[in-house]
């Protein structure tokens, strides 16, 4: 008899217990786990616990959801990218300037800049797909590069390195006014937030996912079961793109002033460093590696304000080296071992 | 008999290396079709050409009348054609039932869905897991393929090419690497194929290739060196010295 097993020889009530458990779990795979529960918790809470934190807690969350971009295009695509920045600082002109010179009117300028940010997305993607990781890294660091010199030379329209300012920004959708304490910038950065990263979490979990994560595991298998590689990485970037374009717009609508650091580089490798921190791949790496950065460089900063930079490539440097996982780990074995010492003592 | 596949004056150089020279192969609807020849001979490269991994130097590759020869590799697939490879080239981090998911979507034309989860698609779960039952991959279907033994992750890189449904299915040395006691599971699998899909086999073990072909093609040096029917090349003097001789 054949070793290959045919339908008709394998039990029908076998074959559908393992389907059913087949579809059991890739529910499974998809379904919301308890620490996202908490996380979206505790970003509420702090808005009764905490206000009067609500200053460093919007560049969080603005951070968190340009972090959440680039863990599409990182974590997802498999897209190195050195400049990111590009597509915050487009966004958080284009706020500025929607504001100035057309709206003052919040919602509909941040639509509005994530759009513009999503056309240059668009636009260069089909730079950035060419080549290498590090032709990848040098065409995206001097995409953004680029851009920051025309911002800079447009001074009639960007205020050059003076800035964008001038504007201020009506109340949210016509009933929310940004007050002093930040309290609703905050909400407001948070709903935008919560509803990116539900959209990103939407597209991990469909087909289109399914199919990134394969096209970065294995690109030659990909395009043998099918997969148009190039197309879906073009989309990703565009939809990245439009993410990062909204978190710029939060930052300049919170703040009503647009700073040519915008576009600076250091706002692509801090991102970056946010995803070493938080880790790539499950779209909360983004939001962890954000509250963490945030947090050690503005205790770091009081600590020892001149050496700050130190210590935060130091944390890099141990990351990288020793790995993520072999330090969660170490933190398992310990909380083991005193769990178990306690257990034995007399 | 319908020619499916053909080939005419396929070149493939690499620097001053001719991997494969001139090169004109039919392969006809529903064969068996092996590819031998010594180590070296270009077998692979041919596969990379006919599936669209490597551009050929010069030549033409007609798939059902159409000139494919510049088709990207996911649209060959579109129309029916794909590939195992003799080194495994897996989806390490998924599970087998997320690579035969993906690769069943994909077929389906839900690959770019970005909006329903895939979960939704239960039907296509389905007919997954049973393709998995099919290939012995029930029990270690959720588990990371990079984890799985050998000769599972063998059973899966065909499963895979399985799951596009394909007209013509090329397979690189299926069995390779496979230890001796699970080698018979991927062989009769690869002997159990549909009739009615055209399988081009490169394999190094004779008796298998003269049990299962029903036409065999010998390259050596990146040209084809003899074609024939099985008896033909079993009884071919030049194969026996060149080839089998060299085996030997």
């Amino acid at each position: 008899m054949s070793v290959l097993a045919k339908e008709g020889l394998q039990p029908v009530e076998e074959r559908h217990a393992q389907q059913a458990r087949a579809r059991r779990w890739m529910r499974k795979r998809s379904a919301m786990r308890i620490f996202e529960l908490v996380v979206w918790t505790a970003a509420v809470a702090v808005v009764f616990l905490l206000p009067s934190k609500m200053l460093i807690l919007t560049e969080i969350a603005i951070l968190a959801l340009f972090a959440v971009s680039l863990d599409l295009v990182l974590g997802f695509a498999g897209i190195v990218s050195l400049g990111h920045a590009a597509f915050f600082g487009l966004g958080a002109y284009a706020a500025g300037l929607f504001a100035r010179h057309v709206m003052a009117e919040p919602v509909i300028g941040l639509l509005i800049a994530g759009a513009a940010s999503g056309v240059l997305g668009y636009a260069t993607s089909f730079l950035v797909l060419r080549g290498s990781d590090l032709t990848r890294l040098m065409t995206t660091l001097g995409i953004a590069l680029m851009l920051a010199e025309v911002a800079n030379q447009m001074a009639w329209l960007t205020g050059g390195a003076d800035g964008l300012s001038g504007f201020s920004l009506d109340p949210i959708l016509g009933l929310f006014p940004f007050d002093l304490w930040g309290r609703n910038g905050y909400i407001y950065c948070l709903a935008a937030l919560f509803i990116s990263t539900m959209v990103a979490r939407r597209l991990a979990f469909s087909p289109f996912g399914l199919s990134l994560k394969a096209i970065k595991n294995n690109p030659a298998r990909a395009a043998l079961v099918g997969v148009p590689a190039r197309r879906r990485l073009i989309i990703t970037y565009a939809i990245a793109a439009v993410i990062a374009g909204c978190a710029g717009a939060l930052l300049t609508q919170t703040t009503s002033f647009v700073s040519p650091d915008v576009l600076a580089f250091h706002r692509s490798a801090d991102v970056l460093l946010v995803l070493v921190i938080g880790g790539t791949g499950y779209l909360y790496g983004g939001i962890l590696g954000a509250i963490g950065f945030t947090l050690l460089k503005d205790w770091l900063s009081v600590v020892t304000p001149q050496y700050w930079m130190f210590w935060i490539g130091l944390l890099l440097v141990i990351l990288v080296v020793v790995g993520r996982e072999r330090l969660a780990g170490w933190i398992e074995h310990v909380r083991g071992r005193l769990a178990s010492g306690g257990g034995h003592s007399p | 008999m319908t020619t499916v596949l053909e080939t005419f004056g396929l070149k493939r150089r690499f620097g001053a290396f001719m991997a494969t020279n001139d090169v004109s192969l039919k392969i006809e609807q529903g064969a068996r079709h092996a590819l031998i020849g010594p180590n070296g001979a270009g077998k692979t490269t041919l596969i990379n050409l006919l599936t669209g991994v490597l551009v050929p130097t010069a030549g033409t590759i007609i798939l059902r009348g159409d000139d494919i020869t510049r088709l990207p590799s996911h649209l060959r697939v579109k129309r029916g054609l794909t590939r195992t490879f003799q080194i495994n080239q897996l989806f390490s981090e998924y599970s087998p039932l997320e690579s035969v998911t993906l690769a069943i979507l994909e077929r389906e034309g839900f690959g770019g869905n970005l909006w329903s989860p895939v979960a939704g698609y239960g039907q296509l779960i389905d007919e997954a897991a049973a393709l998995l039952a099919r290939f012995r991959l029930a029990s270690v279907m959720e588990e990371r393929t990079s984890r799985l033994p050998y000769g599972k992750q063998r059973l899966l890189e065909i499963a895979l090419a399985f799951a596009s449904r394909p007209r013509i299915l090329l397979l690189d040395e299926p069995a390779a690497g496979v230890p001796e006691e699970e080698r018979y599971e991927v062989l009769s699998i690869v002997s159990d194929l549909p009739a009615d899909v055209t399988v081009v086999l490169i394999e190094h073990d004779m008796d298998l290739v003269f049990s299962f072909a029903t036409r065999i093609s010998v390259l050596v040096a990146g040209a084809l060196f003899a074609e024939g029917s099985v008896e033909e090349i079993a009884s071919h003097p030049g194969v026996k010295a060149v080839y089998l001789g060299e085996a030997a």
